[in-house]
Formats: structure tokens, C-alpha cells, sequence
């Protein structure tokens, strides 16, 4: 791939503002539309869009297996970690109303964690599958 | 912290999932699946406990309230699922261990208890929810994990059969959606207890509302699949015989009983107690089980491979608790919901003897249990008394469900029925002999004559079972009371 200029380049242009857009989702979700969902998508296709122009193998270099697999389990657990914190202070699964002084700001800080979680799950395992599928041999060869 | 234990039951194996992800160390993902495992089945026993001395028990989660939150609904019917999901779930988790270390590959024996808790947790969350949607994810969940623990096994063919199961399963997965969508349609809720409250109030159930029919034909259908009633169950066969041992213990003695109870659910609770249950679905759904019981017998008797044999047997008793369904009265109900928890000991036991027999000897053909019965005489008598359990021998616990599915079929007139019962089991004679005179009775196997009893971890949980299906056999109380209440429940009679 090292001859595609035209495409490293603005490969190299977009993929900044392809994570920024997904970060807006993300952070943005809980007034507009968005979440951690669509977010966690749009974050995993900058890194597709990296594996397809410069590789899988550079792309294992900047997320290793390793650690996607590590963000998708640490995603459910900020996500379940989130609903048991609730309990302790005194309210029941994931009654966000209890993690603040006020119950809005508890809500708002409540929704806020969980999206982080799905996102940081989605991403990790939207990936996975790409890597997954994308690392296998060419039956041919 | 006793009022969170509804939602305790299913985050803890639900959060015990990424934790065994994060670590690599098969060794301490075990002890975190043994942790998580004897913990839920300490929590079912209090909440059933919790159930029977105080009533139903609802836990709304996020503090929103029922028909707009989703809550966990807990009664004298799934408390009695929860401890038979969990049980096995403690039982089958000491086992895993030596289970895994032989069967499955080194580097993915970490994943394995990841997916085996997950699988755990979305059966718990069917069981205990009281949305039908959040029971549809559930579903998703405990199959999504279940279709990939078939693949582990180590023959190539567990692939095709984790495939067939995929296909199947996620087309009763759907229907299952479709006709919790038409339901939702109908009322505009999707709470079990607002769905049956609303149906009953615009008086949709009596007008034979077209859409409520569509909806229930679908989720009859759907629900068929996933519990593998008799002319949809084609993908049991080859997913039971070859997913690794411990997946086939754990799913043949939780998954297709948890299936039963979402028909119970929905069939009783929804359409509401029963009569009308009797007169349409209940009419549909007999054939099938009558089919089940004799067509798995007869299958499983010419079977060489044990545990597909195991397998048919299941589609076979499967057959046993629809038909106590279908007679839709306190007695057949209680005997229908009785047998969910004793076909749990008696399959649980016999595919554990089957993992020990694959752990020593590597097969399950019929010619290889060849003077087993010298050479790991513990399994054996395991086995044959799980066999007995299996045709209904007086003193075992599965004498006591076809001891009453038998009275209430001759209760409801019903006496050919009560007779194929009968023939049902001398089938069930027929083929658990057949591998009885192998192992004891033929001649040592040629080449095979070096393996020896399987190790105490196998054995333990293996002979716990088989004490529990001569206890519940001998004294039934217990279990009986508390099929009896789910039963009188479902009914809406004295409750």
C-alpha cells in the first residue's frame, strides 16, 4: 500500500477528525442524538479505515489484541461497575439518582458513565471482529 | 443486601464474565466461576426462601417503577426455575476443571468460563425478569454464548453442529420477537403481569383478537425451537453430542427447561390461567409431545454414540413436561414443572458420567464402554442409577414426575395417553440396558484396558446428583410442594 499516495494522505487527514466526530457522539449523547453505541462505531472505523490503508500488521502496533480485549471486558465492568455503585450508596441497580448530591446531576452523571462503557466495549469488540476476520489466511495461498 | 438479591442473581455471573476476560490465568477464572456459581445458588435458595414465606418479590431496577422500568419479577414459579438453573450451575462448575484441561485447548480454556458465565447469567436474567423484552435479550444472550461453547468441542463437527444451532436458534429467537413485538403492538406494554392486566381489559383474549392469535402462533413456534419440541428439534442432537462435556451438562439440564418455563410464561401468565390455553394451544401442542416421547425413544435405542443417545432421550422427556403442560390442570402442571427439575438430576448425572467416561477413555461409542463397568465402577453405578432415574424406577426421582403426570392423565380421562407414558418408559428400559450389558456384561475391550476411575472432581458432583436423585425420589415433599404452588399459581387457584 505504500505507493496508494493520494489515499495515505487523506487517510492520514480524516481519521483526526473521524475520532473527534466519534468522541462528539459519545460525550454529546445524553442531549443530542448519539451514545455509546454509534460513537464506539464510529470510533472503530477510523481504525478500520487505518487497518485497510497501512495494514493489519501496523495496525496490531497501535491496538494489540490484548488490550481490545481488555477494553471490551473493562467496558462491561464500568458499565455493571456503574449499577453496583448505585446499589452502595443506598439505591437499587443503576439508580443513577443516588451517585450525586442532587438526583440530576446524578442521572446526568450516571447516563454519562454507562455510555463510556458501551462505547469502550463496542469499539473493542467491533474491532476484534475486523482483526479477526482480516487476520485469517487466504485459503488460496 | 437482602432486598438486592434478585439483581445479585444475574449481575454476579454477568460481571464475573469480564473479569475472567482480563485475566489469562485458566486456573483463577475457575476459581471466580466456582465464587460466582456457589454464590447464585445460595441466592436462590434465600430468595425461593424469600418467595414462600413472604409472596412475590419485584425489584425494580433503576428505582422506575413496573409497567415503565423494567423489574425482576420473582414467584413461586421461577424461584423453583432459578434453584434448578443455579444448582446445576454449582454442581457443573467443581466439575469443569478436569473437564476443560482435557477437552479444550490450552489458550482459549480462559475464554471458556467467560462464555460459560455469560450463558449462566442470560438463563438466570430469562428466569427472573419480569419484561418480555428484557427476556428476549436474556435469550440472546444465554444462545449467542451457547452457540459459541458448542463450537469449543474438540472434534471439527461441533462447528457444523454450533452452525445448525445458530440457524435455528436465532429463527426462534426471532419469532419470539416478532410475537413479543405484535404483543407489544397489542397494549402498548411489554410488563408480563400490565401485558396479561391489558389484554384482560379490552377484553382481547375473549374476542379472539386476530392479532393476539398471530402473536401467540409465533411465539408458540419460536418457543417450540428453542425447547426442541418434537418436529423442531434437529439441531439438539448434534449440538448436545458434540459440545464439550461440561457445555452438554450444563445446557442439557438448564437451557431447554428454561425454554419451558418462557412457554409457561407466556401460555399461563399472559393468556391467563390456563382455560383457554387448554382449549387451542394445549390441543396443538400434544401431538408434538406424544411424538417426542416415542419417536426420541425410538431413536435414542438405535443410536452408537452414547451421548447422542443421551440427547434423543432428552427430546424424549422434553416430551414428558410438554404433555404435562398440555393437560393444563393442578396435577399435570405440577407434574410438568416437577419433571423440569428432576430431568435436571437425571441428565445432569448421566451427561457427567458420560464427561468422565470421554475423560478416560476419549469416546463414547457404545463399543468402548466394554468392562467399563470393572474398570471405573463409580461411573457405572452412576450411571445406572441415572438410567433408572430416567425410566421411572420407584425410588429414583423420576419415578415421582411420571408417577404424576400418569395420575393426571388418568384424571383427565386421558387413558391412552397415561398407556404411551407407560410404553415411554419401557423404551427408555430398552436403551439404557443396551449400554448397562456393554459395561458390565460383554467381554474387556481388546485394546483399551489401561484406563482407571475418573479423578474425585469428576466423581464428586457426579455422586451428589446421584443422591439427590434417590433423595427427591425417595422423599419428594420439597420439590413437589413447590411445583405444586408454581402450578396452583399458574392457574390462579388457591394460591
Amino acid at each position: 500500500m505504500h505507493d496508494h499516495l493520494i489515499l495515505r494522505i487523506i487517510a492520514k487527514m480524516f481519521i483526526p477528525f473521524i475520532l473527534l466526530f466519534a468522541l462528539y457522539v459519545q460525550f454529546h449523547g445524553d442531549y443530542g442524538p448519539g451514545g455509546g453505541f454509534q460513537a464506539g462505531v464510529i470510533f472503530a472505523s477510523a481504525l478500520i479505515l487505518y487497518t485497510l490503508i497501512f495494514g493489519l500488521e501496523t495496525a496490531m502496533r497501535v491496538v494489540s489484541p490484548t488490550a481490545l480485549r481488555i477494553l471490551a471486558a473493562s467496558g462491561v465492568l464500568i458499565y455493571g461497575g456503574t449499577g453496583v455503585l448505585c446499589m452502595l450508596r443506598g439505591g437499587n441497580f443503576l439508580e443513577y439518582s443516588m451517585l450525586a448530591a442532587t438526583p440530576l446531576a446524578g442521572q446526568h452523571l450516571g447516563i454519562f458513565l454507562i455510555e463510556l462503557g458501551v462505547g469502550t466495549t463496542v469499539f473493542a469488540v467491533m474491532v476484534m471482529l475486523f482483526y479477526g476476520f482480516s487476520g485469517r489466511k487466504d485459503p488460496s495461498s | 443486601m437482602n432486598a438486592h438479591l434478585p439483581v445479585l442473581q444475574v449481575i454476579l455471573p454477568l460481571l464475573g464474565a469480564p473479569l475472567c476476560m482480563l485475566t489469562r490465568s485458566a486456573r483463577l477464572n475457575w476459581l471466580i466461576t466456582i465464587a460466582v456459581s456457589w454464590s447464585g445458588f445460595v441466592i436462590s435458595l434465600l430468595l425461593a426462601q424469600q418467595v414462600w414465606v413472604n409472596g412475590p418479590i419485584t425489584y425494580n431496577m433503576g428505582g422506575w417503577v413496573a409497567p415503565w422500568g423494567i423489574t425482576y419479577h420473582i414467584d413461586a414459579l421461577n424461584a423453583f426455575v432459578l434453584i434448578i438453573v443455579t444448582m446445576i450451575a454449582a454442581l457443573v462448575a467443581p466439575y469443569a476443571r478436569r473437564s476443560i484441561q482435557k477437552e479444550i485447548d490450552r489458550h482459549r480454556q480462559a475464554v471458556f468460563y467467560a462464555l460459560l458465565l455469560l450463558c449462566q447469567a442470560g438463563l438466570l436474567g430469562i428466569v427472573i425478569t419480569g419484561d418480555a423484552f428484557n427476556m428476549y435479550v436474556f435469550l440472546e444472550l444465554s444462545s449467542l454464548s451457547s452457540y459459541a461453547l458448542i463450537a469449543m468441542g474438540k472434534r471439527r463437527r461441533g462447528l457444523t453442529a454450533a452452525f445448525q444451532y445458530l440457524i435455528m436458534g436465532t429463527i426462534g429467537a426471532t419469532f419470539i420477537l416478532i410475537g413479543i413485538g405484535l404483543l407489544y403492538n397489542l397494549t402498548g406494554t411489554l410488563n408480563i403481569l400490565d401485558l396479561a392486566e391489558q389484554l384482560n381489559k379490552h377484553h382481547l383474549i375473549a374476542t379472539g383478537n386476530r392479532t393476539l392469535i398471530t402473536a401467540f402462533a409465533f411465539l408458540t413456534v419460536g418457543l417450540s425451537l428453542k425447547l426442541a419440541l418434537f418436529p423442531l428439534h434437529l439441531w439438539l442432537p448434534n449440538a448436545y453430542s458434540y459440545a464439550p462435556s461440561v457445555v452438554t451438562i450444563f445446557l442439557a439440564a438448564t437451557a431447554t427447561k428454561v425454554a419451558v418455563y418462557m412457554l409457561l410464561r407466556f401460555c399461563f401468565t399472559i393468556l391467563g390461567h390456563g382455560a383457554l390455553f387448554q382449549m387451542t394451544l394445549g390441543k396443538i401442542i400434544l401431538l408434538p409431545s406424544l411424538c417426542a416421547i416415542f419417536i426420541g425413544s425410538i431413536v435414542a435405542i438405535f443410536q452408537y454414540d452414547i451421548k447422542r443417545m443421551l440427547a434423543y432421550s432428552s427430546i424424549a422427556q422434553i416430551g414428558y413436561m410438554t404433555l404435562g403442560i398440555t393437560m393444563a390442570t393442578p396435577l399435570g402442571l405440577t407434574a410438568g414443572i416437577l419433571h423440569l427439575f428432576n430431568h435436571a438430576l437425571m441428565k445432569g448425572l448421566l451427561f457427567m458420567t458420560m464427561g468422565a467416561v470421554i475423560y478416560r477413555v476419549d469416546s463414547v461409542y457404545l463399543s468402548d464402554f466394554r468392562g467399563l463397568g470393572k474398570r471405573m465402577p463409580w461411573t457405572m453405578a452412576a450411571f445406572v442409577i441415572g438410567g433408572l432415574s430416567l425410566m421411572g424406577v420407584p425410588l429414583t426421582a423420576g419415578f415421582i414426575s411420571k408417577w404424576y403426570l400418569v395420575k393426571s392423565a388418568l384424571e383427565c380421562g386421558w387413558w391412552p395417553v397415561a398407556g404411551l407414558i407407560l410404553i415411554g418408559s419401557l423404551l427408555a428400559v430398552i436403551y439404557v440396558w443396551r449400554v448397562v450389558e456393554t459395561a458390565y456384561f460383554n467381554p474387556d475391550h481388546e485394546l483399551e484396558q489401561r484406563s482407571c476411575e475418573a479423578p474425585l472432581s469428576l466423581l464428586l458432583p457426579m455422586w451428589i446428583l446421584v443422591i439427590a436423585n434417590i433423595y427427591f425420589g425417595i422423599n419428594s415433599d420439597l420439590p413437589l410442594s413447590m411445583a405444586a404452588r408454581a402450578a396452583n399459581l399458574l392457574l390462579g387457584v388457591g394460591v
